[in-house]
C-alpha cells in the first residue's frame, strides 16, 4: 500500500461521508427533539430525483439543489404532520414515508427521465493555498462545494443545539415534553421545525449523491444509505460530534472496501460489503448500555393534558 | 345510539378509506402527468382479476405478503417492529433451497417437509438474532433488522455466485447467479392449472393458527401483554425479554417459511439480481403494509394481502398496457401506511372517550354505594 493509495482512500472517505453527514445531522436534530424519522432513505431518494431532474432540465445545479432541499422539507413536513399532529407511531410512519419516497421517485423517474443519464455535477473546488499542502491538501481541500458544506454543518449544528435558546428548547422537548410544555415551550412547533429541517437536510443528502458525487439518478439510488444515517445517530450517541465520527468511519470502511474490490483481493467482495453492516450492529450493541444521552421522549407521542 | 354505532364502524372502515384515498391521489398524479387515470386503473383491475390466470397470479403474489404479514402481526402485537422481512425471506429461501439440493433423491414429501422446516428455522434465527440483541443488549430492533437485511442479501449473493451456483451455469460459462432447479419431486402441488400453488392454502391455514396462538393461548396472551404494557407485564411476573425474543423469532419464522414456499411453489430455484428485490419483490416491506392494512389481525391480513397482491399484479399489466411505471403502486402503498397509522388518532380518541364515560359511570355507581 503506497502513500498515494492511502491518500486516495482517505480522500474518497471524506467525499463518501457527505450524504451520511447531511442526513444523519438532520436526523440527529429531529431525534434530539424526540421524533424518530425512519423514512430518511425515502426522503433522500426524492431529494436525489428532484435535484437531478431539475438540474437536467434547467441546466442549473443550484436550482437542482434548492429543489432537492425543498422536496426534502416537504417530506419532513409530511412526517411532522403524521407524527406530531396525528401522533402516529413514529417507526411505522417512517416506513410508510420510506415506501412512499421510494415508490414515488421510481415512478417519476420512469415517467420523466426513463433511462439512466448523467450530468456534470458540482465541480471540485480546490481551496487556494490549503489544497497545495502535500497529502493534507489532497485529502481535505480538493472536493466539491457540497462536501465542504457538509463538514461545516457539523459545528453549526453543534452550536445551534448546544449554545442557543432554540437548541435548549429542542433538547427540552426531547427530554421532557411535559415540563417544556408547562414552561410555555410550544412542543409541536419545535418538533415541526426540527423534523422539517431534518427532511430538508435529507433532501440535500440525496441531492449530494445525484448532482455532486455520482451525478446520475436511477431506481433506489441510495440503496439504504438513509437507514445507515438513522443508525449513525444512535452510533453517535445523539451528539453531532459522534455522528461525524461515525460517518467518517463508515465512509472510510466503504472506501477501503471499494479499493480492495478494485484490487481484486481474494476475500469474496460480498463479505467486504457485509462488513459495514456487521460493524454497525456490533457498535450499536457496544453503545447500547451507555445511552446517557438518549432523548427520553424519543419515539413517544406527546399529548397535552395527558398525565 | 346511532352515533355510537357510526363511531364503532369508522375505525373498521379506515383501511378501506385509506386505499380509496391513496388511489385517488394516484389518479390525480396520473392525470397531471397526462395519463387517463380511468384507463390506467381499468388496466390494473383487468390485470389483477380479469382472467383465471390473472386471479391466480394475484393470489400467488399475495402469498408471501401473507406469510410476512402474519409474522408482523405477532411482532407488532408483541411490541417489536420487525423491518427484517426481506432478510428473513432470503435466509429462509436459501436454507430451503440448500436442503432440497442436498438430498435430491429422497422421497419428495420428506424433502418438502425438511425444506420448509429449514426455511422456517433460518428465518427464525434471523429474526431471533434481532430479538436477542434487543432483549439483552438493548439494540433497537428496527435498526438491527435493517442491518440484518443487508447481511442476508450479501450472504445470498456470495452463495449464489459461489458454492451454490448451478453447475450447469459454470459448465456453460454464463455464470448466472442462481442455483440448479430443485428436483421436481419437491414442487408444491398446483391448486388449479395455473401458477397457483399449495403455498397460498398453507398461508391461509396458518393465519387461523396465528389467531389461535395470539388470542387463545397463554403464550399469545403474554406476547400481547408485553406489547401493550411492558410495565404491567413485568409486574405480572412475565419474563418480558423472553417474549420479545419469541415475538421476533416467530416473525422471522413466518417470513422464512414464506421464502421457502416461494422457492418450492413458484421459482423452484434460488436466484439473485444483487439486491433483495430480485427475489422478494419487496414482499418483506409489503407484508408490513398488508398487516397494517389488516389492522394487525391475522384474519384481517388475509384480505389485506389479497388486495395488495391484486394491486401489485395489476400494476404490471398497467405498466405493459399504459406505460405507467408499476412503482406507482409502491408509492401508493407507502401512502396507505401513512394514512392508516395517521388515522389511528381517531381510534385512540374514541377509546379515551369511552374510558372517560366508563369512569364517570363508575364514579356515579361509587357515589350511589357510598350514600
Amino acid at each position: 500500500m503506497t502513500w498515494a493509495v492511502i491518500v486516495g482512500i482517505l480522500s474518497s472517505g471524506i467525499r463518501l461521508a457527505t450524504p451520511y453527514l447531511y442526513a444523519a445531522v438532520g436526523e440527529t436534530i429531529g431525534q434530539v427533539s424526540g421524533v424518530l424519522n425512519l423514512g430518511v432513505d425515502g426522503v433522500m431518494l426524492m431529494g436525489a430525483y428532484v435535484a437531478f431532474f431539475v438540474a437536467l432540465r434547467t441546466g442549473s445545479l443550484s436550482l437542482g439543489l434548492i429543489a432537492g432541499a425543498g422536496i426534502g422539507a416537504m417530506f419532513g413536513l409530511i412526517m411532522a404532520f403524521i407524527s406530531v399532529t396525528l401522533k402516529a407511531e413514529q417507526g411505522i410512519s417512517g416506513i410508510g414515508l420510506y415506501l412512499f419516497g421510494l415508490g414515488l421517485s421510481t415512478f417519476l423517474f420512469g415517467v420523466t427521465i426513463k433511462n439512466v443519464q448523467t450530468i456534470d455535477g458540482f465541480p471540485d473546488l480546490a481551496i487556494p493555498a490549503l489544497s497545495r499542502i502535500p497529502v493534507i491538501g489532497e485529502i481535505f481541500f480538493q472536493h466539491n462545494i457540497l462536501v465542504y458544506v457538509a463538514f461545516a454543518l457539523v459545528p453549526i449544528a453543534w452550536f445551534v443545539l448546544n449554545k442557543t435558546p432554540f437548541g435548549l428548547k429542542v433538547r427540552a422537548v426531547g427530554q421532557n415534553p411535559e415540563a417544556a410544555d408547562s414552561l410555555g415551550v410550544n412542543v409541536s412547533r419545535v418538533r415541526y421545525l426540527t423534523v422539517t429541517l431534518g427532511g430538508m437536510l435529507s433532501g440535500i443528502a440525496g441531492a449530494s449523491l445525484s448532482i455532486a458525487l455520482l451525478n446520475t439518478f436511477q431506481q433506489n439510488l441510495t440503496n439504504g444509505m438513509g437507514f445507515i444515517a438513522v443508525a449513525l445517530v444512535y452510533f453517535g450517541g445523539w451528539r453531532v460530534s459522534g455522528v461525524l465520527l461515525g460517518s467518517l468511519l463508515f465512509s472510510t470502511v466503504n472506501a477501503v472496501q471499494l479499493w480492495l474490490q478494485v484490487k481484486g483481493v481474494t476475500i469474496p467482495s460480498d463479505f467486504l460489503l457485509m462488513m459495514p453492516y456487521i460493524v454497525t450492529i456490533l457498535v450499536l450493541a457496544a453503545m447500547a448500555n451507555r445511552r446517557v444521552n438518549a432523548p427520553a421522549a424519543l419515539n413517544k407521542r406527546f399529548e397535552r393534558g395527558e398525565s | 345510539m346511532n352515533q355510537r354505532k357510526m363511531g364503532d364502524l369508522l375505525p373498521r372502515l379506515i383501511p378501506i378509506l385509506a386505499v380509496l384515498l391513496a388511489l385517488l391521489v394516484g389518479a390525480v398524479m396520473l392525470a397531471l402527468l397526462g395519463t387517463n387515470p380511468w384507463e390506467a386503473y381499468r388496466a390494473l383491475f383487468i390485470g389483477a382479476f380479469g382472467s383465471t390466470n390473472a386471479l391466480a397470479d394475484t393470489i400467488v403474489k399475495a402469498t408471501p405478503l401473507l406469510f410476512v404479514g402474519l409474522g408482523i402481526c405477532i411482532a407488532f402485537r408483541g411490541g417489536v417492529l420487525n423491518i427484517g422481512g426481506e432478510g428473513q425471506l432470503v435466509t429462509g429461501a436459501i436454507a430451503a433451497t440448500a436442503v432440497a439440493l442436498a438430498v435430491p433423491t429422497w422421497p419428495g414429501w420428506i424433502i418438502v417437509l425438511m425444506s420448509l422446516s429449514a426455511g422456517m428455522l433460518a428465518g427464525a434465527i434471523w429474526g431471533g438474532i434481532a430479538g436477542l440483541l434487543k432483549a439483552h443488549l438493548n439494540v433497537n430492533e428496527i435498526l438491527s433488522t435493517i442491518m440484518l437485511n443487508y447481511i442476508a442479501v450479501f450472504g445470498m449473493n456470495y452463495l449464489l455466485r459461489g458454492p451454490m451456483m448451478d453447475p450447469l451455469q459454470i459448465k456453460l460459462g454464463s455464470f448466472t447467479p442462481q442455483t440448479a432447479r430443485l428436483p421436481r419431486s419437491v414442487d408444491l402441488p398446483r391448486l388449479i392449472p395455473t401458477r397457483l400453488h399449495l403455498g397460498a392454502a398453507i398461508a391461509v391455514v396458518l393465519a387461523f393458527a396465528v389467531y389461535v396462538l395470539l388470542w387463545r393461548t397463554t403464550i399469545g396472551f403474554r406476547i400481547r401483554t408485553v406489547g401493550k404494557n411492558l410495565r404491567a407485564a413485568l409486574a405480572a411476573g412475565i419474563n418480558t425479554k423472553r417474549y420479545m425474543v419469541l415475538s421476533l423469532l416467530l416473525a422471522g419464522a413466518f417470513a422464512g417459511l414464506g421464502g421457502a414456499v416461494e422457492v418450492l411453489g413458484l421459482h423452484h430455484r434460488m436466484f439473485t439480481d444483487g439486491s433483495a428485490f430480485g427475489f422478494t419483490g419487496s414482499a418483506g416491506f409489503n407484508g408490513i403494509v398488508a398487516a397494517l392494512f389488516g389492522q394487525l389481525h391475522p384474519i384481517g391480513t388475509i384480505p389485506a394481502a389479497f388486495l395488495l397482491g391484486a394491486l401489485l399484479t395489476g400494476a404490471n399489466k398497467m405498466q405493459r398496457v399504459m406505460q405507467v411505471p408499476s412503482a406507482l403502486i409502491g408509492a401508493l402503498s407507502g401512502l396507505i401506511v401513512l394514512l392508516v397509522v395517521g388515522s389511528e388518532i381517531f381510534h385512540r380518541r374514541q377509546i379515551r372517550r369511552a374510558d372517560k364515560r366508563n369512569s364517570e359511570l363508575e364514579d356515579a355507581v361509587d357515589a350511589k354505594e357510598d350514600s
